[in-house]
């Protein structure tokens, strides 16, 4: 893996904004072959989007022919409702940049046979012909999109019960109301993400510390689903100095 | 990009570069219209896999809801209480001129007039959305002839009426019809008064209580049966007094019924009211304050003497005068006037400006939820302007209508 280790939030976003820029520009896509990008919501890549947002409005970088596949959405959610993802992703992503709205992929949390919708989706980015690059976050408990522990690590696109911590720690976004968050979600499996030729996890602030710790410095385990991402061939962690302070020194130092 | 929208072939266009009027506040967005209604885009997105067909850079203006009208006489030379053989003619001129004001829907205002001026001026405008050709018309407001006397102000003594016994009857005789009027303003303390708000309410006509010497509880009485705006609050009324603040105690009443708000008009010009009254209305009661012009004839015209009614008015510099009198006839101020000098001797934000000259009116009419604002599914009615709150375009359903010479 690399550990990339920038000193603050913003500057990690930065580094993660050029990278995914960089990578698209030099893939040189068109209309015969689009970049495939795999897509993160939550407080921990806004950063990364609005850093994407400026190369955009400043003529660097073009989303036309790029592809979008969201990791997650909320079963049972309406779409319009200012906390799905949908939203989050047109708020603060799609709204400003030029991507063709056919491109745009998230799951249907609202579909009417669920389990097709997730079938769909992984036949969707196999049409699409894989995705080239995989941006994600991390839990506090060690899960990537809403692979909560005890997924397996070859899962595929599934349905998932949410876990109480996640549901407590939504909570915040649903007036505080247990009642009214979501209790289930539509998940990209870890085997999914898997498959994608590059994977770049975004890790900031102290109390993903310990989840990035188990994540790489201990072994592959299905209680800290990111720890399957050590088995992939191109794997990148960014993160800032807080989200290092449950690592050895010593791994720091080898990264630094 | 391919068109692979599934609703509509209609274009689509979307301003971009400005900061519009939305849930309360101005925020830096873009704005979508599709057939003449502000579309969400959210949806056109992920539903319809859509996205606009132009885009429009508005230079960083404001866009906000346009401007409503509920109380103007005339303009231009036009007035709408003259009876002639072209009515419509003449409302259309005013329609038209009034774009350049941000105005994109108004009320035609009559004063208090003989029976077969009714009779013969209403059945001739319909209420008719606006265009190119104008602003639209949303219905008459008929102010009078069912006031005080001693409240009259401008308008003509001998043609004053009272309810008979029957109360609807005289209405009915007076007016003619009721089709295309939006509003009636009455004084409250006339006897038998009550039915005819009744009657207004349920015919979805809006009853306004003005040229009254109603005392506070005749004036909440006459709310209990359906009033709900104030025509040019201070004028025409009973002064405020603190053992009976008379029809502005409205403002602050605690016998309004439930879930309903009392309006009120104001006219903005520096004339009509001083700025002190003007504030002391808006901090009472900020979210009843309805913009109006009130202008007659004269709007537009150069300072001279001309007709107004069945009277005539001499207009010096800003001020409108019943010729011979020191009393006010009526304003020459335009609404946008009206919304910078609001803005300006109230110290309200913009927006708060910006909705009681259409927010505000919307709701008095009950028709806020296509006009008066930008939410999703409203009428595409816009204005364009400057951080001078100067008009730069207005649009009707979309379209450019009016735009300023730079």
């Amino acid at each position: 893996m690399r550990l990339v280790i920038l000193d603050d939030y913003d500057l990690a976003s930065e580094w993660a904004a050029k990278y995914i820029r960089n990578r698209i520009v030099e893939f040189k896509p068109s209309a015969d072959r689009y970049f495939t990008l795999g897509l993160p919501t939550g407080s921990t890549p806004y950063g990364c989007y609005q850093k994407l947002i400026e190369f955009h409005r400043s003529g660097d970088l073009s989303f036309k022919y790029v592809k979008t596949f969201n990791m997650d959405e909320y079963v049972g959610l309406p779409r319009a409702h200012p906390e799905s993802y949908h939203s989050y992703m047109w708020n603060n992503f799609f709204k400003h940049i030029d991507i063709d709205p056919a491109n745009a992929h998230i799951l249907d949390g609202n579909a009417e046979d669920l389990e097709a919708e997730c079938n769909a989706y992984e036949q969707e980015i196999a049409a699409a012909g894989g995705i080239k690059l995989f941006v994600g976050g991390i839990g506090p408990d060690g899960h990537i999109a809403f692979n909560e522990p005890g997924s397996s690590l070859v899962s595929r696109t599934r349905v998932k019960t949410l876990a109480k911590d996640t549901i407590v720690a939504n909570a915040r976004f649903f007036g505080n109301d247990l009642s009214k968050v979501p209790t289930m979600a539509l998940t990209v499996g870890v085997g999914t993400v898997m498959d994608a030729k590059e994977v770049m996890i975004l890790i900031t602030g102290a109390h993903k510390a310990f989840a990035l710790y188990k994540a790489i410095e201990e072994g592959v385990n299905h209680m800290w689903t990111v720890s399957a991402f050590q088995q992939h061939p191109h794997t990148i962690f960014v993160c800032d100095e807080d989200a290092t302070l449950e690592l050895r020194v010593k791994t720091v130092k080898y990264f630094k | 990009m391919p068109s692979n929208k599934s609703v509509s072939d209609a274009p689509i266009i979307q301003f971009t570069n400005c900061r519009i009027l939305r849930e309360h506040k101005l925020q830096r967005e873009d704005l979508w219209v599709r057939d003449g209604k502000i579309l969400d885009p959210e949806k056109l997105f992920f539903d319809e896999k859509g996205y606009a067909d132009c885009r429009l850079d508005c230079g960083g203006a404001i866009v906000a809801p346009g401007f409503i009208d509920v109380q103007i006489n005339g303009g231009y030379g036009v007035d709408f209480s003259q009876p002639c053989e072209d009515v419509s003619a003449g409302v259309s001129l005013v329609a038209k001129k009034i774009l350049e004001h941000g105005v994109t829907s108004f009320c035609p205002t009559l004063v208090t007039s003989p029976p077969a001026v009714y009779h013969q001026v209403l059945p001739q405008v319909n209420i008719h959305n606006g265009g190119p050709d104008g602003a639209g018309v949303l219905g008459f407001h008929l102010e009078g002839p069912f006031i005080s006397s001693e409240k009259r102000g401008a308008h003509p003594e001998r043609f004053l009426r009272t309810f008979q016994s029957g109360g609807t009857d005289d209405l009915m005789e007076t007016y003619g019809s009721l089709d295309n009027v939006a509003m009636v303003t009455l004084a409250p303390e006339l006897p038998h008064s009550q039915s005819v708000v009744s009657t207004l309410r349920q015919k979805g006509v809006t009853v306004s209580l003005g040229h009254s010497v109603a005392n506070l509880s005749q004036a909440e009485d006459a709310v209990r049966h359906g009033a709900s705006f104030i025509t040019h609050l201070f004028n025409a009324m009973l002064p405020f007094h603190h053992r009976d603040p008379g029809i502005v105690g409205l403002l602050t009443s605690d016998q309004i019924p439930a879930g309903r708000t009392v309006f009120y008009g104001m006219i903005a010009d520096g004339i009509h009211t001083n700025p002190a009254a003007l504030r002391i209305a808006h901090r009472a009661h900020p979210s009843g304050l309805v913009l109006v012009t009130d202008a007659i004839m004269a709007m537009g015209l150069p300072p001279g003497r001309h007709t107004l009614g069945q009277q005539v008015v001499q207009i010096q510099g800003l001020h409108a005068y019943v010729a011979g009198t020191k009393t006010l006839s009526g304003s020459i101020a335009t609404m946008d006037m009206c919304v910078r000098h609001f803005k300006q001797a109230a110290g309200c934000s913009v927006e708060d400006a910006l909705e009681a000259a259409a927010l505000h009116p919307a709701r008095l009419l009950g028709i806020s939820h296509r006009k008066g604002s930008l939410q999703y599914g409203a009428d595409a009615d816009l204005v364009l302007l400057d951080d001078g709150l100067r008009v730069r375009t207005t649009y009707i359903s979309g379209e450019e209508v009016w735009r300023a010479e730079l």
